[in-house]
């Protein structure tokens, strides 16, 4: 295995792309690290992008914020504007692992880990973040649900790699909110996580609703039909049940060592209300 | 295989070492330089036995690269004590009985250094969730919750520079 | 010269000076700044890396192993497999030993997954992984089983063609072997009974989590002599077991135990310290060995699961008229699960006229089973604890005063045989129900339970050696491990007795050639039995100062007394002399008769058992199923507390262990038989903010067999968790839990079933 830190994107997609054997992009490392360790993978190559400047930093863009694909989940949490504006996606982001992890981990690792219970990206896609790819052939900006291909495997092309997340602004009425299920408080992977972001209109119903499942299929589930159910009410009890049984519908989980389907299933219904509440209180405190 | 030359800087300290690509920092502290302080649980992050603060920011020595060390500055349990003179988290810990094997001692305190320099006036349960990546069998946390805050409120009435 | 045997061992009433105080651990400084040595901690010049090969099947006879690939790699310089772990003599006879042996190499089969198969010694460790990959091994997998029920199946795969005839009719079976203890009339009492409750349970395979994984360091020399280096709760037994696996004198392997970094029993045997000598002795070179932790899951011995069956029968006045239990133990891969100690721990805690409990022990295709923590005890208490409060409920009566009106006493027959000597159940309980925790109210969705626990505890043979150093200051060696603090106490004690201060104590624990054999730390044993045999080796070196003071005041030693830390004459005839102090003493040793030091080695009995009452609030989410604990308190009885605060961790840490195993701590295996969760990912112990402080209450009711009166206090602290919870848990609920761990997903089925069946009742 060679270790390589360049400096500049260009070399990085240089290196990745010239590989000819098995090259793994390191940001964080608390996945990749794990991976090498226990012989599950042998990558011949491994570029660190931390030494990118570009890379290492969150910077405000179009009313919204851009996200380096080096930037550890605490830094996310510290930056006090991020927070105001998502703060569903910076929890999403708090809640991976330990405060050790949390000085490494990153989103743009976790989307491209492509773990189905990654706890950032439902909050993300909910929020309608673009990951930024950089490759041989420039660059592209995708849709973060579109980035995992299913359970270890992602859509990105031969010496591509995720540069950045790009979150757009926040609504004026708008709030998001992430919430996961794990047996512990703290250091389990999600056996359900739910992502939601809400806008409300004057009246304080909801105009618009994404809600994106993790957890509960190969990839994260953006659960329309269930959005739509929230769409045009005030998240009052009967709309709230309507919601819930659309998000249990929406849901495709297998039984593992988590949690079983039904199990699923049924949690995600009840998370989701959950974080709908939380979404909304948000919304009417902007 | 190609070794890294690295330089880095630990616990004060200006110090070399060469590295195989694939080493963690774990490996190297322990393995090249004899810092045995620093211990392995699991090696996946899981228990925290191996956390060390680099550049102000606690990490899982087993999960970093020794080359990533590069430039950094790394501080470990070795360097907690000055000389003879403990630090009162060490000295909490002892008064506490806030130890029974003591595997999991030097990460947490290491872990418990980095949340008083941050906040010197953590709740029971910022500790608590400051330290869920830091496994402790022994214990049960009780008194090493006390230790922490204990440590923390001397500190604060000392005006001690962690 | 006095004999050891003429100090009495029994409790005498005494004004304590240090024991009960709370002094530093003498380890303390080198535990704090990173200098204490743990396992994997040694180097040895030249030393080699060894990994093991480890089988990926649940149960596979092994056709064919070739290392000729392994071999012819560079830096390789040896590899071992089942050839070279012949049965030696010692082993032929010895069914542990055998077993012990198979489970180290794998023989004929592989009988779990993880089950070693080879070994490898390299120049480096990533050399020795990649020879792990060059070892061909032909496998012809067999069908497995997992689960102690299924194992019992006259249908079942069946692990071993030598075992079980007994219960499979003349044919082999899994049933390894049946064990029964009790008294009176079970069908009399039940019929006398008013209320009955009857219920199963099951529990998963908990492992003890210890963070520091196995590790050692073998160096064997041409000669066939060498040393041994390794994290384990007895140097003597891994010397004892090393060298009859290993057909070797037992005075040609010295063994040196490092700092432990936890045990709770998983520490009390061997598994890759054989492996280790016999790589060093083929290769001429130290050998190192750590386990990754997805080694210690897979290849260590976790607890056994259980499946149990109680019933319980009472008056309505509370009188319980009998008790019955039926236990099954799947204890791996080998014979020898702890349901013997389960079904004689199961009713321990009741005074009871008519009892029985039977007990299975039953082989799978699951690691080996180790001690932890109160082997056995705690699942068959989970489900004796949940009916007793149960049974509380339908009689309409507090679960402690049912407690208290059954409890076992001083003079009690024990439901497995012996009469009690002076026991604290009946206190821990009065001091329980008296805690502003149990009096205090509970917020929505809250439970309250109660549980009692019983430890047997253990004495032990046991060799401790005290010198007095030129100085006056005291240099203490003991036998057994210290994985808690247990050389704190020691010093205390130490000190107590000859009068001088705690800080003038040194406490070490000795390798296998520097003293007589003592047995491993277990048992709760290391405070009653190595703190026996030190205040009786203080009190010999006491009798040896005060010989040599008489000798320089030139008086007779029943002329002098010792008092603070000081020889002073006593009595008509013995003149006027400024007393002698320890320091004066040890200054003048050699010219009044050499060196001055006390032994004592003692096949100590009388330990005295522990009991302990526990009280848990826990409260349910209705709908995600999820248990969280809001309160605990742990009432035991330590005897004497040497150290309160190391009694009060013991309390806390066994607790918390409960906890886990309580909640969310199991074995799972997929289809294939093979171990699903072998990391702390997803074997979840539990993490500092799952939990509330713990509170502890010591109650101290002196061991008569102990000069202190001191009980050990280990293991009892992880017998009462699991039932405590449930109770509480069922409690909340409003349904009874009958399986562990109460996880989510098993508790939310269990409310959906309940709401399920109440909807079709009305």
């Amino acid at each position: 295995m060679r270790y390589e830190a360049p400096t500049t994107v260009e070399d990085a997609v240089k290196l990745l792309a010239a590989e000819q054997g098995m090259a793994k992009v390191l940001a964080g490392g608390t996945d990749l690290l794990v991976a090498i360790r226990s012989g599950r993978i042998e990558p011949d190559l491994v570029v660190d992008l931390k030494r990118i400047e570009e890379m290492t930093g969150i910077e405000p863009e179009d009313g919204g914020f851009r996200i380096g694909a080096a930037v550890p989940s605490a830094e996310m949490g510290a930056h006090a504007n991020l927070v105001a504006m998502w703060p569903g996606v910076v929890e999403s982001a708090g809640l991976i692992g330990s405060t050790q992890i949390q000085s490494r981990a990153t989103v743009a690792g976790n989307l491209c880990n492509a773990s189905p219970a990654a706890d950032s990206v439902p909050a993300l896609a909910a929020a309608r973040a673009k990951a930024s790819i950089v490759g041989p052939n420039g660059r592209r900006d995708v849709p973060v649900e579109d980035v995992p291909a299913g359970p270890g495997k992602t859509s990105l092309e031969k010496g591509e790699f995720v540069a950045s997340i790009l979150l757009p602004k926040q609504a004026a009425r708008g709030g998001d909110a992430y919430l996961r299920f794990i047996p512990r408080t703290e250091m389990d992977i999600a056996v359900v996580g739910v992502g939601v972001n809400l806008t409300l209109d004057e009246s304080a119903s909801i105009s618009e609703a994404r809600v994106v499942l993790g957890a509960v299929g190969p990839r994260v589930i953006v659960a329309e039909e269930a959005a739509e159910a929230l769409v045009g009410t005030s998240g009052d009890e009967a709309a709230m049940k309507a919601f819930s049984e659309a998000v249990s519908a929406a849901c495709a989980p297998i039984d593992d060592k988590r949690g079983t389907r039904e199990y699923r299933i049924e949690v995600a219904g009840v998370l989701a209300k959950r974080a709908v509440a939380i979404a909304m209180d948000r919304a009417k405190g902007r | 295989m190609s070794k890294h030359h690295v330089t880095t800087t630990i616990n004060g300290d200006d110090v070399e070492f060469l590295c195989d690509p694939q080493e963690t920092l774990l490996d190297v502290l322990r393995d090249r330089l004899g810092m045995t302080g620093s211990k392995e649980g699991c090696g996946t992050g899981d228990c925290g036995a191996c956390t060390v603060n680099v550049d102000g920011k606690i990490v899982c020595a087993c999960l970093m690269l020794g080359a990533e060390a590069e430039g950094r500055a790394i501080s470990t349990i070795e360097g907690m004590a000055q000389g003879e003179l403990l630090h009162p988290l060490q000295r909490k810990f002892l008064e506490h009985a806030a130890l029974q094997c003591g595997i999991c001692t030097p990460g947490i305190l290491v872990a418990a250094k980095a949340l008083l320099e941050e906040n010197p006036d953590p709740s029971e349960t910022e500790v608590r969730y400051w330290l869920a990546g830091n496994l402790c069998r022994c214990t049960g946390y009780d008194k090493i919750v006390r230790a922490v805050m204990d440590a923390a409120e001397e500190m604060r009435g000392r005006n001690y520079a962690a | 010269m006095p004999l050891e045997t003429d100090f009495p061992q029994n409790f005498e009433a005494r004004e304590f000076k240090v024991v009960g105080k709370r002094p530093v651990r003498p380890d303390g400084v080198d535990k704090v700044t990173g200098r204490a040595k743990f396992g994997a901690d040694a180097v040895a010049p030249g030393m080699l890396h060894a990994k093991i090969l480890r089988s990926p099947h649940a149960h596979a006879k092994i056709v064919s192993i070739d290392t000729s690939k392994a071999e012819a790699l560079a830096g390789v310089k040896a590899v071992v497999t089942r050839d070279d772990f012949p049965v030696h003599e010692a082993v032929k006879e010895d069914q542990e030993l055998m077993s012990v042996l198979t489970n180290v190499m794998a023989r004929e089969k592989a009988l779990y997954d993880g089950h070693a198969v080879a070994a490898v010694a390299a120049t480096d460790p990533r050399i020795a992984a990649q020879a792990l990959k060059l070892i061909e091994v032909e496998y012809e997998v067999l069908d497995h089983v997992i689960d102690e029920d299924l194992a019992m199946q006259p249908d079942a795969p069946i692990l071993h063609e030598h075992l079980g005839h007994e219960y499979g009719g003349g044919k082999p079976s899994n049933v390894a072997g049946v064990t029964e203890i009790g008294h009176g009339d079970v069908e009399k009492g039940f019929a006398e009974a008013e209320v009955i409750v009857e219920r199963s349970f099951k529990t998963g395979a908990a492992h003890q989590g210890y963070i520091e994984p196995h590790a050692c360091l073998a160096n064997i020399g041409s000669d066939g002599r060498g040393e041994l280096w390794c994290c384990t709760q007895g140097q003597f037994m891994v010397r004892d077991t090393c060298t009859q696996l290993l057909g070797m004198d037992v005075s040609n392997l010295r063994v040196t135990p490092s700092e432990i970094g936890g045990g709770f029993g998983g520490k009390t045997t061997v598994f890759i310290e054989p492996v280790a000598v016999a790589l060093s002795r083929k290769a001429g070179k130290p050998v190192k060995i750590v386990m990754s932790r997805d080694e210690v899951f897979r290849a260590t011995g976790p607890t056994a699961s259980a499946s149990l069956w109680i019933k319980v029968g009472a008056k309505k006045d509370g009188t319980i008229t009998a008790a019955d239990a039926i236990l099954k133990y799947q204890g791996g891969a080998f014979p020898g699960s702890p349901v013997d100690m389960g079904a004689m721990a199961s009713f321990a805690c009741y005074a009871l006229e008519n009892v029985r409990a039977v007990g299975y022990d039953v082989v799978t295709n699951r690691p080996k089973q180790a001690a932890y923590r109160a082997p056995g005890a705690p699942m068959a208490a989970f489900a004796v604890e949940s009916v007793i409060s149960e049974l509380a409920g339908e009689l309409g009566m507090d679960p402690i005063d049912f407690r208290l009106k059954n409890a076992a006493g001083d003079g009690t027959k024990s439901s497995f045989g012996p009469t009690y000597d002076e026991i604290g159940l009946i206190e821990t309980l009065e001091a329980a129900k008296k805690t502003e925790h149990y009096n205090s109210p509970l917020g929505p969705n809250q439970g309250r339970g109660v549980a009692s626990g019983f430890w047997f505890n253990f004495g032990g043979q046991t060799a401790v050696s005290l010198n007095l150093n030129v100085d006056g200051t005291v240099a203490l060696s003991v036998g057994t491990p210290d994985i808690g603090g247990s050389r704190a106490s020691m010093c205390a004690m130490a000190a107590e007795e000859l009068g001088c201060d705690y800080d003038d104590v040194y406490c070490i624990v000795a390798d296998t050639a520097s003293l007589g054999f003592n047995d491993v730390t277990d048992g709760s044993r290391v405070t009653f039995a190595s703190g026996l045999a030190t205040i009786q080796a203080a009190r010999q070196a006491k009798q040896r100062m005060i010989d040599r003071a008489a000798k320089i005041w030139g008086i007779p030693s029943d002329a002098v007394k010792w008092e603070n830390g000081a020889a002073h004459p006593s009595g008509p005839n013995a003149g006027e002399h400024e007393p002698l102090s320890i320091k004066d003493i040890a200054a003048m040793a050699g010219e009044t008769g050499g060196p001055i030091a006390g032994h004592h080695e003692i096949a100590a009995e009388g330990a005295g058992p522990s009991f302990a009452t526990h009280i848990v609030d826990a409260e349910i989410d209705r709908d995600t199923g999820r248990i969280d604990i809001k309160r605990y308190t742990v009432v035991q009885d330590a005897g004497k507390a040497v150290h309160p605060a190391y009694v009060e961790g013991q309390f806390q840490g066994g607790a918390v262990q409960g906890i886990g195993w309580a909640l969310n701590e199991e074995y799972i295996y997929n289809d294939k038989g093979l171990l699903e969760n072998p990391g702390f990912l997803d074997y979840r112990v539990p993490v500092a903010s799952d939990l509330p402080m713990i509170e502890t209450v010591i109650v101290e009711k002196p061991n008569p067999g102990h000069p202190y009166g001191v009980r050990g206090v280990g293991e009892t602290s992880i017998v009462p968790p699991m039932g405590a919870i449930a109770n509480a848990v069922s409690a909340a609920a409003k349904v009874r839990a009958t399986e562990i761990p109460m996880s989510p997903p098993r508790m939310l089925k269990l409310l959906r079933d309940s709401e399920a069946t109440a909807k079709a009742a009305e």
